[in-house]
């Protein structure tokens, strides 16, 4: 841990040269990490914050928690999804509605009690979908459980809500799979938009065929229709989402000779050798329909697909990483050539950023992606030590929409929130964290972030025990303030972190101004000739009509001629791109 | 497979209470499936499986303290510590899961099981014998990784079959953190099987030990 916390320093070190051209504060060198030592409590813990602010906290409201710790667990949030000014915030009960018009005071909308874990959520127009695969979930939505190993009673697999009339969400379809769904993962069909398709990712136990006809658990050389090693794919008939079905089950870890349980944890092996690996199953997949690709994090492999055909996804990559436990979810960047994937080793409920925890082992893995195939280039794990008390891991984030960066927000469960950039995947730094101390003081209390998704220009977070939580980043020498701004620009009105969607910028001049702290950052150009075009450009924003588009193209015409010799042409010429966007504009 | 469907008045109960601040859900009782309980709590299945898990971990760590100074492969130490570490979490995790309910951990029982001696866990699934345990005690280098590997693997897998079945008892893994717990160990044991099964066929590239 030593070393790595150097490394950060150095990088900081680094950073702050930069800084020094932009007249920002950064952490002093050699402090001690403020995450460490914080003080326990589950709603009065002390919290530390580097670089961004929580605006706004809600504890779980009533019918989402129990005071009895041994029935709490039921009622753990989970994971979040996105619509005009609502966040759906999944719980192992159901799901809760938050208006978030004022994001620094939400407000809850709706709480719709129904239980079944993990309760995995996502929106779709005037549907949701909530995934179940606890034994205990029920056809009838009531949280009593089923006793019996087999009944006609119980439910796993993906509910269909109406939200139509949000004060009486309603629900209007139940898909029941053989594995349940642990999670979920939609997938618009671009030449039908009557239809959207939902891939079920189960990871628990089969259920018996006389429980759901067809389920088996049967390895595949008994039964080549074995419940594991596929996922299934449910297409959902938006004006009918009452006949949603399965339509199919692909067999996405199949070999070339037909074997479905092709794909090996360890690499390929020799002719002769009989073991069948008994990971098979897909533990989250993230679709990026506009590039074709979705990226799947599949318990011991993560893999590739084409999902030009949403009902018909074709594996062409899967990678293994000697320092991977389980493959648990995926994050493409938004030019869809880095994908991120996460390492949920010990399942979320374990510590597993101890001071003693190896830096490579319950970390994110970065891929570049070239065509269709994926190569290593580095790791990325929470820099700060962790408790014994605070179960810490890799787990749900999303894209920080800063034009000219890749940057994450991320959950860490107790870990609290880690914001870095990851341009160079294989140098990945932290540019922002949230924190706060142990749920409690002598013991490991199950809680912290879910998940950590930046939408319309906050971070929201889903707290498992605490709540639901706001934050917006500040301005720093790793992020400035023209950066945010211009990730602010960025509006989507629906949003699910497992369906990526492409991000554009609008020609603005907080684009162009990022742009230009970038080549500070970067020293694109010599010192002089930054302070010139700031000045120039902050003077064309100035100007209107026919002078400002002279001004901005002959700041973009010299800024052509200069590409060349930067040693950041490539943000030269982008940044030559937006001023002639600007110059063309109204 | 063919999916089954829910009637939308089976449902006009439970989503007429779905608005704000619908039944709060702290009459937690002890007794299951009552109309008043909000989420199933603990049967004797669950207890008897965190028990006896926890002897059956035991022993794994038994083994994984063997590998020290055998002269073992160093892919054969890595695994062997992501063991420990995984197995002493998941052991943490289950005896405060005993605590909070004032459940004795059994820890006699977990303290002898490697030996055998009559006590109730020793007829777990995937248990090494005594003579096993002595066996991979007096190993040294390749043999010592190839018994190390064999015997952990039937470990693991023994512990597969107690998650199958407690989820295959009257009411077992209906309380949430029951499902949970033995969700993660099986999880565990999976990928960990599949990475010594992978290593039997000789060592894991890029594994090296710091």
């Amino acid at each position: 841990m030593k070393t790595q916390m150097t490394t950060l320093r150095q990088g900081m070190g680094r950073l702050a040269v930069a800084a020094a051209a932009l007249g920002a504060a950064v952490a002093p060198a050699g402090a001690q990490d403020a995450r460490v030592g914080l003080r326990a409590g589950t709603q009065d813990a002390a919290q530390a914050a580097w670089n961004m602010e929580v605006i706004s906290h809600q504890a779980r409201p009533a019918g989402f928690f129990a005071t009895d710790p041994e029935a709490d667990f039921g009622f753990s949030n989970t994971d979040l999804a996105f619509q005009g000014n609502h966040v759906f915030m999944g719980n192992y009960n159901g799901f809760l509605v938050y208006d978030i018009s004022n994001p620094s005071n939400p407000r809850l909308r709706a709480s719709v009690p129904c239980a079944g874990g993990q309760g995995d959520v996502s929106v779709y127009r005037n549907l949701v979908f909530l995934s179940v695969e606890e034994t205990r979930g029920r056809l009838d939505c009531t949280a009593n459980g089923v006793a019996d190993s087999v009944s006609t009673e119980r439910f796993r697999g993906v509910r269909i809500f109406d939200i139509s009339n949000l004060d009486r969400p309603r629900l209007v379809g139940a898909v029941q799979t053989c594995r349940g769904s642990h999670t979920h993962t939609l997938v618009p069909n671009p030449r039908d938009p009557s239809r959207v398709y939902v891939y079920v990712q189960g990871t628990s136990r089969v259920r018996s065929g006389s429980e759901l006809a067809g389920c088996s658990n049967r390895p595949p050389a008994e039964d080549p229709n074995t419940s594991f090693f596929r996922i299934e794919i449910i297409e959902v008939p938006l004006a009918a989402p009452q006949q949603a079905r399965i339509v199919n089950a692909p067999r996405l870890f199949a070999d070339a000779q037909g074997n479905i349980a092709g794909l090996w944890a360890g690499g390929r092996h020799g002719e002769g050798t009989q073991s069948t690996n008994v990971t098979n199953q897909c533990h989250d997949i993230t679709a990026y329909p506009e590039i074709g690709l979705a990226a799947g994090a599949c318990s011991g492999n993560g893999i590739l697909l084409d999902i030009r055909d949403p009902a018909n996804p074709v594996r062409v990559d899967e990678v293994v990483d000697p320092n991977f436990a389980y493959w648990h979810s995926a994050t493409f960047n938004n030019a869809g050539t880095t994908v991120l994937y996460t390492d949920e080793w010990g399942g979320g409920s374990a510590a597993r950023c101890q001071a003693t925890d190896r830096r490579e082992w319950g970390a994110n893995a970065l891929f570049t992606v070239q065509g269709h195939d994926l190569r290593h280039a580095g790791y990325y794990k929470l820099p700060a030590p962790q408790t014994a008390q605070e179960n810490c891991v890799a787990h749900n984030g999303s894209l920080v929409p800063v034009p000219g960066r890749d940057i994450m927000a991320q959950a860490w469960y107790q870990g609290g929130i880690s914001v870095f950039d990851f341009t160079d995947p294989a140098r990945p730094v932290e540019l922002a964290y949230f924190d706060r101390g142990p749920m409690n003081a002598s013991e490991l209390s199950v809680g912290g972030f879910w998940s950590a998704y930046w939408y319309n220009g906050r971070i929201y977070g889903s707290e498992i025990g605490r709540g639901f939580d706001v934050f917006r980043l500040t301005p720093s020498a790793h992020l400035t303030q023209n950066e945010i701004d211009a990730a602010s620009l960025v509006r989507m009105t629906e949003w699910n972190p497992q369906h990526q969607q492409r991000v554009t910028w609008p020609a603005h001049f907080s684009v162009a101004k990022a742009y230009v702290d970038q080549l500070v950052r970067s020293r694109g150009l010599g010192p002089n000739r930054m302070v010139r075009l700031q000045q120039e450009v902050e003077a064309a924003e100035r100007m209107r009509g026919a002078q400002r588009r002279t001004a901005l193209m002959r700041i973009a015409t010299q800024l052509d001629g200069e590409a060349a010799a930067s040693r950041d042409g490539a943000k030269v010429r982008m940044l030559a791109g937006v001023l002639r966007e600007l110059a063309s504009a109204r | 497979m063919k999916p089954r469907w829910i009637t939308a008045a089976g449902l006009a109960a439970v989503l007429a209470s779905a608005s704000p601040g619908a039944a709060a859900a702290q009459g937690h009782t002890h007794t299951t499936h009552t109309s008043t309980a909000q989420t199933p709590a603990h049967t004797d299945a669950d207890v008897r499986f965190i028990q006896g898990m926890l002897a059956h971990h035991a022993q794994a760590l038994e083994m994984t303290g063997l590998v020290h100074g055998r002269d073992a492969r160093g892919d054969v130490r890595l695994i062997a510590e992501r063991i420990d570490v995984s197995q002493r979490s998941e052991m943490a995790r289950m005896q405060r899961w005993l605590q909070v309910r004032g459940l004795a951990a059994d820890s006699a029982d977990a303290h002898h099981a490697h030996h055998g001696g009559g006590d109730a866990h020793a007829g777990m699934p995937g248990m090494a014998t005594p003579e096993q345990m002595e066996r991979l005690a007096q190993s040294y280098g390749p043999a010592f990784d190839a018994l190390f590997l064999e015997l952990m693997i039937r470990h693991h897998e023994g512990a597969l079959v107690m998650v199958e079945a407690l989820f295959g008892s009257q009411g077992g893994g209906q309380a949430s953190e029951i499902y949970s717990i033995a969700s993660e160990v099986d999880a565990d044991q999976r990928m960990e099987i599949d990475r010594m099964r992978a290593m039997q066929q000789g060592p894991l590239g890029g594994a090296r030990p710091r």
